[in-house]
């Protein structure tokens, strides 16, 4: 992420670049950066150009769409959780026992977000919830994130109406998935102590947007040199009001306190 | 890492303000807090716009910084090593007030 430079305005900068510069934070380490910027030569466009104002967020169109989700998760009455993590953090093990807990107490739905395969898809089956997968692989080798207009393809094929709950297993990925808002009412995260202490620093956008952070696989601490409070300060460093939950998929310790989150999410 | 799909979306945004015209220069603001990779995001516009109106233009991104402001003792301060904190007092009870712009400013047109 990006070398300092201070805005003033907010808005709209011209070429001669006259606001403050704090020039001790600027990374000049390649040397056609110019002013801090990603491209230097930029000589020569400002003859026989026309500037138009944009002023358009990128993400407008994806957040138009999760609105649209939103408005029909409402009108149904279905809680939704975002559930994100890296590769192999252990959501959909977490979703198997959430599912085997609600199976006939709650009505569930799966959306799962996957780059290819159904292999996770399959795992989550009869257990009495709808699942409805999304590959997100698109020839240039895959979306590493579910965005609202993918989740909103994906809303045919789960029984809105008839659900309690979706949840929504995105693409295992610490990065992407945190910047795409797809409708839903929460975000949990599903962390494991073997990823290391630093991971909320290195990845703080992802530890920032969540709203439970579920430890997993507590069941493997003892065998572990994890400082599990130093990965507590951590998060609190980048998400202060972020909950924290200590749970193991396989020996249940937790899940039930995960249940009574989710029911409350 | 998702730098192919933001340019896809800045495409679509430009193409709609440029009316068939040819797009020489592309503003862009991006807060620090954007996971974005400025070199994938110059890599991606060039793969996603050949055939375009946008073919061979050049994305101008312009970087803002995070910046906190404190709801204890009200300064306002760069957010340093991503910790939440006034960089002032080091009250944790902060709030965004920028960084996490992911924008087009504007856009340059060749003149018809």
């Amino acid at each position: 992420m990006g070398r300092f430079h201070r805005h003033d305005d907010g808005t709209e900068h011209d070429h001669d670049h006259d606001h403050d510069h704090d020039e001790s934070a600027h990374d000049h380490g390649a040397p056609e950066h110019v002013e801090g910027r990603d491209v230097g030569d930029m000589t020569g466009y400002e003859t026989g150009t026309e500037r138009v104002q944009v002023l358009e967020a990128i993400f407008d169109e994806n957040d138009r769409v999760a609105a649209a989700n939103r408005a029909d998760f409402a009108e149904h009455g279905v809680r939704v959780v975002n559930l994100m993590s890296s590769p192999g953090a252990g959501k959909t093990t977490l979703l198997r026992e959430t599912l085997v807990r609600l199976q006939g107490k709650r009505r569930v739905g799966i959306i799962e977000g996957d780059i290819e395969t159904s292999i996770d898809a399959d795992r989550l089956e009869g257990l009495g919830a709808s699942v409805a997968l999304v590959n997100t692989g698109n020839g240039f080798g895959g979306e590493c994130h579910l965005d609202a207009p993918m989740v909103r393809s994906a809303l045919g094929r789960v029984p809105l109406a008839e659900l309690d709950v979706l949840f929504i297993e995105n693409v295992g990925n610490l990065v992407c998935p945190a910047e795409f808002d797809v409708g839903e009412h929460a975000r949990a995260m599903v962390y494991s102590p073997t990823e290391g202490e630093e991971k909320p620093l290195k990845y703080p956008v992802m530890f920032r947007t969540a709203d439970v952070v579920v430890v997993n696989k507590i069941d493997l601490l003892p065998h572990l040199d994890v400082d599990m409070d130093l990965f507590r300060r951590n998060l609190a460093a980048v998400n202060p009001d972020a909950h924290v939950l200590m749970v193991s998929s396989k020996t249940g310790e937790g899940v039930d306190a995960w249940l009574d989150w989710v029911a409350g999410a | 890492m998702h730098e192919l799909s933001l340019c896809h979306s800045i495409g679509q945004i430009v193409r709609r303000h440029a009316e068939d015209r040819r797009v020489t220069v592309v503003h862009l603001q991006v807060g620090q807090l954007r996971q974005v990779v400025p070199d994938t995001l110059v890599y991606c516009w060039g793969l996603v716009n050949e055939g375009t109106t946008c073919e061979g233009s050049v994305l101008d991104v312009d970087h803002v910084p995070a910046v906190l402001e404190c709801h204890d003792c009200g300064a306002t301060t760069r957010l340093e090593e991503m910790a939440m904190v006034c960089g002032t007092c080091g009250s944790t009870a902060v709030a965004v007030t920028a960084g996490e712009e992911l924008l087009v400013t504007s856009i340059e047109l060749q003149e018809v």
